[in-house]
């Protein structure tokens, strides 16, 4: 298996995917053909019959019944054939095996968030074994956004009135990028993921630690690798610039101005509300257009996360 | 042979004959009622999803219309296609002081339609039997019944948008003939009218058994 | 020695006024060709300013929200106030009573209607532009567009209003067609640019009032939430992306068959030859204009529609490969043997068959149901719309331009800039989408603002393709301005053309013909006319 990708494709990192890439090829060569052979033969004609000077006689034929069938007929057998090898893969990429590994997948904007068997979850992160089929049942919880996994070659609309799927089998362990393909507003781009294919035993041993995260970390490093892991930096910075949500540099202990001209202070209580509730409180100036975390951070993720903005405002009062 | 003489006044300079001009302007108007069916064949489209989706809904929702108003209404524009129709056929024989009679009766009409329409919305209004968000009444059983209001708003609205614009049309009709612009030679504008007030009552003929009759 | 004749439609009469009321079909084309230019302009900078974002990954001049809308109204513009109009009403009202040999299009004070009714629409749209702008993509998906913030229904009401503007075009088009052919004219005399704009207008006809509805629809649920899209209520956003390709798909073809129909005149007329396979390339334009109805699924194979339903359309999609390919073979047989004139309307004809020929091939890619899955919603269908659109429509429309200017304007513009100009065109235009296709390939999604590393290089190549593309568009608005005032007079056929629009003078009178024409010969019938180019 090609597993550092080719001049035009990714990586091949399902089973799926070089069957994908035969079919690819084939109709990249088939298009080759006829490139050359409609443009080639266009560009002889222009150079050996260019005018110079006067017009030259010219052939007068209009048509040839002969040629004309051949031009109709090869054509349309190939694209025959094409068709019915493009429908058998599409079926099989379809139909998940039955021993398939169920993850739930919701999508919102702007992060994906992955529902194991065991009860666990896991936010931009999916983990999976290698070998073993995957099957994702996903909807979404506002608009439509689209599962792409390039090195895979899947790719499935996430709708919010219904379930879709899509499922694969990676052999190798190795990370591949997950992105949003159907347009979803301000964070589409950034709505990234990653999937983390490893070994039986490093899966079995994940799902252990997913279950009692952080342990053995101070608090605020622990709230430095969730605000990555969590996707927080998808919308807001730690640099003082402004993206979809406020900035975190000195935000804690700082008065917040809010929608409808009240205003609170950045406490712990406030930036947990606002973690859980994030329609609760409006920072004016911007859109409410966080997703709740309910559900997705343990009450200690949540106390990592409010340690390292407190960390962050930690200098309020000597750049005053 | 004096140019002026040869063509008369309503005869535009780029056609040869009358005969051309009127074939030309009768193929536009057939083309135009093309894809006012093809826009309300969407709305047919969106019904039939809806319905195929929620069928006891749509039954349950539909016994909410009031059928009487909606016959009468019926037949109130059945009766305006054929004063219409008799308003062309008063031209084509020159009869200038009829075709004003029926271009009235078929005004009145189609003032009768709206009136009884204004009564059915008010009451549906009242009730809270509203298109989607807005839709507050809870004696329809069944999932989203608010969906079928809003598809029976939607067509039956577009549908009193085409009656209000064929009105205003038929004014135009009106004030032409006072003016005397047509004749038993030309009288185009008045039959392409005619050919829209049909399309208009014959949607109609096709939305009363579709929102009135489910079932 | 060739002259301007001295009363022509452009000077005669006088004044802005005459020219605002006018009912000529030439002068509605003129306005028309400005409007839309404008519109090509403003939907150019766009792109240009996309290309800078794109530069390099993050923010380069602008924020992501203010990118969207960039992107959205490059889409918009591009599709509903350039590319849809483009050929037919620019182009095709100056010349197709011209080469029916009809004084008008069958209802004048309609086709100038059209003209009032699209500049309202891009009115509104400018409205909606400065009243909050739009982020939905150009293809307005609920229920992200029920949702978001900003002038959607403004937007909305401006694409309604612009397809008024389009079905009268073509309602007047089919008449003019029907109904004013001069004496001798046979449906099977008709120039090839004819009949495809009388398969274009059938298509505007039967799919524009179904955007329509569409449109009034996702109005209607943005203003009362009437449900019929919206999940939360019960609805089905997927229902909307059927009515919406619905109409769309076939729009596609609204906008390439004009252009296939410039390149059947432009082919002929600069091989001096008879066109090869005259009754197959009127036939196909029907074909093609049949099939588009029944292939808008293919825009939706992964969008949770039945497996059966994807089946079906990718196999449709292939069909309509078939009638577009017979097409490309009969241009490039018509060459044969011919005395190939490399004059610049032919050069962009080359340019439309070479880049048209990667845009219908790279279709295959997303016809096929197994590949499409990894290639949707990547940069390779932005390059494979662009290559078509672009490499295929715009091509065609500046070939047509080059070739019809003299008879439009009576002045020939450069020879020698027009030619840097389209090789600078061509040359930009490659390298800013052929390296699109890779980056699809490679898996970059559309619509994004910023992007993985690993595609940095690429999108760096493309960028700098684009600044090329603007400079060949800038040289070629440049001479084609000078040309208006200082260009050599063209003389009536400088081309040697036989179609009908030639016989007259350059401009043409505003009645087009000092005498009615009668046609003697077919609009490609180089064995038997004796013509020969005047300049």
């Amino acid at each position: 298996m090609d597993t550092t990708g080719t001049l035009i494709m990714p990586p091949a990192g399902s089973t799926i995917a070089s069957e994908v890439d035969w079919l690819f090829y084939l109709i990249l060569y088939i298009s080759i053909f006829f490139f050359v052979l409609v443009v080639g033969a266009a560009t002889y004609f222009f150079i050996k019959y260019r005018r110079r000077g006067e017009i030259a006689p010219t052939s007068q034929v209009d048509h040839n019944i002969k040629l004309e069938i051949v031009w109709t007929v090869i054509p349309l057998a190939i694209v025959i054939i094409l068709f019915f090898l493009g429908f058998s893969l599409y079926m099989r990429m379809n139909i998940a095996p039955k021993d398939a590994l169920e993850v739930k997948v919701t999508a919102q904007r702007w992060l994906w968030t992955f529902d194991y068997p065991t009860g666990i979850n896991s936010v931009n992160e999916l983990v999976v074994p290698a070998g073993k089929p995957i099957k994702l049942l996903m909807s979404s919880n506002d608009v439509i956004h689209s599962f792409f996994v390039p090195d895979f070659r899947v790719k499935m609309d996430v709708l919010p009135n219904r379930y879709t799927s899509v499922w694969f089998n990676a052999p190798y362990p190795g990370q591949h990028n997950i992105q949003c393909s159907e347009y979803c507003g301000k964070g589409h781009s950034e709505m990234l993921g990653i999937v983390k294919v490893v070994s039986d035993r490093e899966y079995t041993e994940w799902l252990e630690s997913a279950a009692g995260p952080g342990e053995g970390i101070d608090l605020e490093s622990y709230g430095e690798q969730l605000f990555t892991s969590k996707r927080c930096v998808t919308c807001h910075t730690v640099d003082g610039s402004l993206n979809v949500g406020p900035s975190f540099l000195h935000l804690f202990g700082e008065n917040v101005y809010l929608q409808g001209g009240s205003q609170v202070r950045a406490d712990e209580n406030y930036l947990r509300e606002s973690i859980l509730a994030p329609e609760a409180k409006v920072v004016d100036g911007f859109e409410p257009v966080m997703p709740t975390y309910q559900g997705l951070l343990k009450p200690r993720d949540i106390d990592a996360l409010i340690a390292y903005i407190k960390s962050l405002g930690q200098e309020q009062g000597e750049q005053q | 042979m004096n140019h002026s003489q040869s063509r008369p006044a309503y005869l535009a300079h780029h056609f040869s004959d009358p005969a051309q001009q009127r074939d030309a302007s009768k193929l536009g108007m057939w083309i135009f009622i093309m894809t006012e069916i093809l826009l309300f064949g969407g709305l047919f489209l969106a019904y039939t999803v809806f319905r195929t989706l929620n069928p006891d809904m749509f039954y349950n929702a539909h016994k909410h219309l009031d059928l009487t108003l909606g016959t009468v209404n019926t037949i109130v524009l059945i009766t305006s296609s054929v004063t219409m129709a008799l308003a062309i056929r008063s031209t084509q024989v020159g009869k200038k002081k009829q075709t004003l009679i029926f271009l009235f009766s078929t005004l009145a009409l189609a003032a009768v339609f709206l009136v009884i329409k204004y009564f059915e919305y008010s009451h549906k209004i009242h009730l809270g039997q509203l298109p989607g968000r807005f839709y507050t009444y809870t004696g329809i059983e069944g999932t989203n019944p608010h969906i079928f209001f809003s598809i029976y708003f939607t067509m039956t609205g577009l549908h009193a948008v085409h009656i209000i614009g064929g009105m205003v049309v038929i004014t135009l009709m009106v004030v032409r003939t006072f003016k005397n612009h047509f004749s038993a030679e030309y009288y185009t504008p008045i039959e392409l009218t005619g050919l829209y007030w049909h399309l208009v009552d014959l949607i109609w003929i096709y939305l009363f058994p579709l929102l009135y009759l489910v079932g | 020695m060739n002259t301007i004749p001295e009363i022509n439609y452009l000077n005669h009469p006088k004044g802005i006024k005459s020219w605002l009321l006018t009912l000529d079909h030439k002068r509605i084309g003129v306005l028309y060709l400005v409007s839309i230019l404008t519109a090509f302009l403003l939907g150019g900078i766009f792109a240009v300013m996309i290309r800078l974002e794109l530069l390099t990954p993050g923010r380069d001049i602008m924020g992501p929200q203010t990118y969207n809308q960039i992107f959205t109204l490059h889409g918009a513009i591009m599709i509903f106030l350039f590319i849809i109009p483009g050929i037919p009403v620019a182009l095709g009202n100056v010349v197709l009573p011209l080469m029916l040999g009809a004084k008008d299009v069958a209802f004048p004070r309609l086709n100038l209607a059209s003209w009032y009714i699209y500049i309202v629409g891009a009115l509104v749209a400018l409205y909606a532009i400065f009243s909050g702008s739009v982020d939905t993509g150009w293809t307005f998906y609920t229920p992200y567009s029920t949702e978001t913030g900003g002038a959607v229904v403004a937007m909305t009401l401006a694409v309604f209003i612009l397809g008024f503007s389009s079905i009268f075009t073509g309602v007047n088009f089919v008449v003019t067609i029907h109904k004013l052919r001069a004496p001798g004219m046979t449906w099977f005399k008709m120039p090839l640019f004819i009949w495809s704009i009388y398969a274009t207008a059938i298509i505007q006809i039967m799919a524009t009032p179904v955007l329509g509805i569409t449109l009034i629809l996702l109005a209607l649920e943005r203003i009362v939430g009437i449900g019929i899209f919206d999940p939360a209520m019960g609805g089905d956003p997927v229902l909307f992306q059927h009515f919406f390709w619905f109409y769309s798909h076939p729009a596609v073809y609204i906008m390439i068959l004009p252009a296939m129909g410039v390149i059947s005149e432009l082919i002929p007329v600069f091989s001096h030859k008879k066109i090869f396979g005259y009754r197959a390339i009127a036939y196909s334009s029907f074909g093609i204009a049949f099939i588009s109805f029944l292939v808008w699924g293919h825009h939706m194979f992964i969008s949770g529609q039945s497996q059966l339903a994807s089946m079906i359309f990718s196999f449709l999609t292939f069909l309509v490969a078939i009638p577009s390919g017979v097409k490309v073979f009969n241009w490039t047989a018509t060459l044969y043997k011919g005395s190939i004139w490399l004059q610049t309307p032919m050069l962009y004809a080359f340019s439309f068959l070479f880049l048209f020929t990667i845009g219908g091939l790279t279709g295959l890619f997303l016809g096929t149901l197994a590949t499409d899955v990894h290639l949707t919603d990547t940069y390779f269908v932005v390059a494979h719309f662009h290559y078509v659109m672009m490499g295929g429509t715009v091509m065609a429309f500046l070939g047509g331009l080059h070739y019809w200017w003299p008879k439009m304007f009576g002045r020939m513009y450069s020879i020698k800039w027009s030619r840097i100009g389209t090789a600078l065109i061509f040359l930009g235009f490659n390298v800013t989408f052929l390296t699109q296709f890779v980056l699809g390939t490679k898996g970059m999604p559309r619509r994004y603002y910023t992007y993985l590393d690993q595609y940095r290089p690429l999108n760096f190549y493309s960028s700098v393709g684009s600044w090329i593309l603007a400079l060949g568009f800038i040289i070629t608005a440049i001479y084609l301005i000078h040309s208006l005032r200082k260009g050599k007079p063209a003389g009536n056929n400088p081309w040697g053309g036989l179609t009908l629009e030639w016989t007259t003078t350059s401009p043409p009178p505003t009645e087009n013909f000092q005498t009615p024409p009668v046609l003697t010969h077919g609009p490609y019938d180089y064995d038997t006319a004796d013509v020969k180019p005047t300049i």
